[in-house]
């Protein structure tokens, strides 16, 4: 009773942190932007100087700034003064009271996945008990960083807490005026992820923001970085395989990664937001800015990315291999179904000697969608020895559905090597036809085909994460093919 | 400066004098023109010309209307005219036709092949039907519209087929001031027929020019053609050259394009497979050396089902030279049954060199079977070790390796004095060139 009244407390003193517990109402802002509304938001989370200041000017320069207009995708324009840059956390009591008035179709599906009741009610965003609000687990997961010396927090403790580390790292790999939207977020982030491995440290358990607290909060505009010093290892897991509820419907993040010499970065993403209905009405946009920095010799950053969701996926998570020896790599599907549409692929900047990249995509279109694989392998001049190689296959399911490869090389090196092969082709017939001869339904069938292209790229995630992305792959494709 | 250089091209196309025979055609051109005003030159912020930066060409201000002022040698033309090879000739002296050096006699019956001012002033239906004037979409074809004078119109009637090539020879020579020659040349041939045409581009001197060539073909039902275009332009000249071709049901293109010359050569060809049955063969080599820059763009839309496109270029890359492949293939909607491959190989012999290609597919059908593949790499280590193994010396070694990785394109091309003529000039440009021929012509 006492430990359960502790975390409570710790729970009250967060909040108050914060500044989230009281005047609610007086805290969201009217839509628009300005400098003000950046102050505001500053102030809010009680910023030092240097972050406002920063806030401020990549702010300035977004204003020069004017949408890119080079991607393959058909979006709704955008009015950024029309959104809330800042609300505080919603109160519990704004979600649904009970399961029962959640959306049924949601329901449907965290059953399909095997979700426990617990979770799902977490999730559709429930309010639920403060005791069980997966604290539990959480501080028994924290417990545990500490001893081995990660630092895995929120940004905003991070800000507070660990001021030099994010001084020393914000901005180093996605400087403020990188693209339109990673100026925007970082004018307006909110909060994000902040993780530290300490050097030598192989961190012990798979980080996932799926077990931080608050993580339903950290809103439109999220920032995520990760620094693995030297020799240090950590594997973080980004999302979860079970929609999410959400009213935003533009989505902007940045994500930082540095890797210090020897150290191991691994990445993964299961990216299942809201698709929008079959006509293509609603639906995320999600324009995610991600890039690793190899910064030191024989380091190690690898991305393997699911993408189910979202009505407009763009974002291309890409490695600059700086350091000598250093291994990129990127292992992605995309699935597309009804009027969904992604334009995703990678970077891979190879800077120091003997770098190597490996790029796996696999891109699934159906019905309507269409689905772009856009990727650059870039050879310096001073990249001795550079290797790439490139695989992207499109599979096609319609025919009112399209796939597109856009790969860019640019070699400046004499030892360099880089190999791309792409294909695209429809579900094979003939595997349709054998399976379904031995009494196979054909939807089962065209989920095993498909399962069995992206299997490269599921042998990379995480063991219950590959579980859970091969099912959500059958559930996105219900009804694609028949 | 970009806005001299355009004012240059108005104030040329004012001095235009037009021939009687083409007034009608003073409307498209300066509707080309306007469309050139608009556009002005590329720029490197175009997707397409991302690689490829044309502001010399603008800068250099080459005069559109002064040009044929110098005459080919008798040593030159033999140079160029390729020995045992019995064909329909026509040579151009500096952008203008020259018709005492030119060999056009028995024709078949039907059969049309006269230079552009001929064509104006014997053959308007032809060209009123043929020649292309929607120039909305390059700015170099605008300019070619706005000012060509000079070209060739090839026309071949229904089941002909001329048994003799065409070979269309354009000198490029030095004369007092630098000149751009407008070169369209118009390719028809109706259904069933069949023809090989030949475009050479020869430069001597470094003269300093640019070429704008442009050339269009349509195929009819059936038809059947055999393309090359061997590039040597002379090293201080600039090579502008498009090939856009119509195919209809059944026909057959098949384009060889060798790109060994000029400081800056940017090569188009686009092609629209606008029947079931069309098929498209794109062949290609590019040699770059010293600060050479040679950019390699095609375009295949496959519009109709059962369509078919095989494209293979491949590139040797020396000193400080750089070269751009972009292989773009677009299945369209309800385009079925296609097939489409597509490779780009490349070797890169030096650390100054570079190399941008980008293969790329877009596809809005299903049913179809496409692929592209693009490589940068040397050459192959084991390779090299069997042959110094042999006590073959390195550089002779390495020039073996880069001849074979060449002649995988050579070795396609059906015409042999040509294929003579293009190993002769491959293993000309590499380091012991007597002993690679004594080599292979075992």
């Amino acid at each position: 009773m006492s430990a359960k009244s502790k975390k409570m407390e710790e729970l009250v003193r967060k909040d108050y942190e914060h500044g989230f517990t009281t005047e609610i109402d007086a805290d969201t802002v009217p839509p628009g932007l300005n400098e003000d509304v950046i102050a505001f938001i500053s102030q809010k989370k009680g910023e030092p100087e240097w972050l406002l200041e920063w806030r401020l000017k990549a702010y300035r320069h977004w204003q020069t700034m004017t949408e890119p207009n080079w991607q393959h995708l058909n979006i709704d324009p955008i009015d950024y003064q029309a959104i809330s840059y800042y609300s505080a956390p919603k109160s519990k009591d704004d979600g649904p009271k009970s399961l029962d008035e959640v959306d049924p179709k949601l329901l449907e599906t965290y059953e399909k996945l095997g979700i426990p009741l617990q979770e799902q009610k977490m999730l559709a965003g429930v309010a639920v008990d403060a005791v069980f609000d997966s604290v539990s687990v959480a501080t028994t997961f924290k417990e545990k960083l500490k001893d081995a010396g990660v630092i895995f927090c929120s940004f905003s403790e991070a800000v507070k807490d660990h001021p030099d580390l994010v001084k020393k790292y914000l901005g180093s790999v996605v400087p403020t005026a990188d693209n339109f939207f990673a100026a925007l977020n970082s004018a307006v982030f909110t909060d994000g992820s902040f993780v530290y491995i300490p050097k030598g440290v192989r961190c012990p358990m798979e980080l996932s923001t799926y077990f931080r607290i608050n993580a339903s909060n950290t809103g439109q505009f999220e920032r995520t970085l990760i620094v693995a010093d030297k020799a240090s290892h950590v594997s973080y897991l980004e999302g979860c395989t079970a929609p999410m509820r959400d009213e935003n419907q533009l989505h902007a993040a940045v994500v930082e990664l540095i890797a210090l010499e020897d150290a191991e970065i691994k990445y993964s993403t299961v990216q299942n937001w809201y698709p929008g209905d079959e006509n293509g009405v609603g639906g995320i946009y999600n324009f995610v800015t991600k890039r690793g920095d190899c910064r030191g010799n024989n380091s190690k950053i690898s991305w393997t990315q699911v993408e189910t969701g979202s009505a407009i996926t763009w974002k291309y998570p890409s490695c600059l291999l700086k350091g000598d020896n250093s291994v990129g790599e990127f292992y992605s599907v995309a699935v597309t179904n009804n009027h969904q549409q992604a334009d995703t692929g990678t970077k891979m900047i190879h800077i120091g000697k003997n770098t190597r990249s490996t790029i796996i995509s696999k891109g699934i279109s159906a019905k309507y969608a269409q689905n772009a694989y856009r990727g650059l392998v870039k050879i310096s001049k001073s990249a001795d020895n550079a290797r790439n190689y490139t695989q992207c296959d499109s599979l096609l399911m319609g025919d009112k559905c399209g796939a597109h490869t856009f790969p860019y090389i640019e070699a400046k090196n004499s030892t360099a090597r880089v190999e791309h092969e792409a294909t695209t082709s429809k579900i094979g017939e003939d595997q349709l036809f054998y399976c379904m001869q031995r009494g196979i339904k054909e939807e089962d069938a065209v989920n095993m085909i498909v399962n069995g292209f992206c299997k490269e790229v599921f042998k990379e995630l995480p063991m219950e994460f590959a579980v859970e992305a091969q099912k959500l792959l059958g559930i996105t494709l219900e009804g694609a093919v028949g | 400066m970009s806005t001299d250089a355009i004012q240059n091209v108005i104030g040329d196309f004012e001095s235009l004098k037009s021939s009687k025979d083409s007034e009608w055609f003073s409307e498209q051109r300066r509707s080309a023109l306007d469309s050139f005003k608009q556009a002005g030159f590329p720029s490197t912020r175009q997707e397409n010309w991302k690689y490829t930066d044309v502001k010399q060409i603008a800068r250099k201000g080459f005069s559109n209307t002064r040009t044929g002022q110098a005459k080919a040698s008798k040593e030159e033309l033999e140079q160029v005219r390729f020995k045992d090879l019995n064909c329909i000739e026509l040579v151009f002296v500096n952008g203008a036709y020259s018709n005492d050096i030119s060999h056009i006699s028995a024709l078949p019956e039907g059969v049309v092949v006269c230079d552009l001012a001929t064509a104006f002033a014997k053959h308007k239906d032809l060209l009123e039907q043929h020649i292309k004037t929607d120039e909305t979409t390059s700015s170099f074809t605008a300019l070619n519209t706005a000012f060509s004078q000079h070209g060739v119109l090839i026309f071949v009637p229904s089941n002909t087929r001329l048994e003799r090539p065409i070979n269309l020879i354009f000198i490029g020579k030095e004369q007092s001031d630098g000149y751009a020659a407008h070169l369209r040349n118009i390719v028809v041939l109706e259904d069933s027929a069949e023809a090989t045409v030949i475009e050479s581009y020869i430069g001597f001197d470094d003269a300093q020019y640019f070429t704008n060539a442009v050339t269009d073909v349509t195929l009819n039902q059936n038809a059947r053609c055999i393309h090359y275009k061997l590039q040597q332009e002379s090293n201080s000249s600039y090579h502008i050259g498009n090939l856009r071709a119509e195919q209809g049901k059944d026909s057959y293109l098949e384009t060889h394009s060798i790109a060994l010359g000029a400081a800056l050569a940017r090569n188009d060809i686009h092609s629209q497979l606008n029947a079931v049955g069309a098929n498209i063969v794109l062949n290609g080599l590019y040699m770059t050396k010293d600060k050479q820059h040679i950019d390699n763009h095609t375009r295949v839309d496959h519009l109709k089902p059962h369509t078919l496109s095989t494209e293979n270029y491949r590139g040797v890359l020396n000193d400080r030279s750089r070269a751009v492949f972009n292989g773009k293939v677009i299945v369209h909607k309800d385009a079925q049954k296609i097939e489409a491959y597509q490779n780009n190989a490349n070797l890169l012999l030096s650390d100054d060199a570079e190399i941008d290609t980008k293969p790329e597919l877009e596809i809005y059908a299903d049913d179809v079977k496409c692929s592209h593949g693009a490589t940068v790499g040397q050459l192959d280590k084991n390779m090299l070790f069997y042959l110094r193994s042999r006590a073959i010396d390195e550089d002779t070694a390495r020039s073996l390796l880069t001849f074979a990785f060449a002649e995988e394109v050579i070795s396609k091309i059906g015409l042999a004095p040509i294929r003579d003529r293009l190993e002769y000039l491959v293993v000309g440009q590499l380091p012991d060139a007597d002993l690679i021929r004594e080599f292979t012509n075992e």
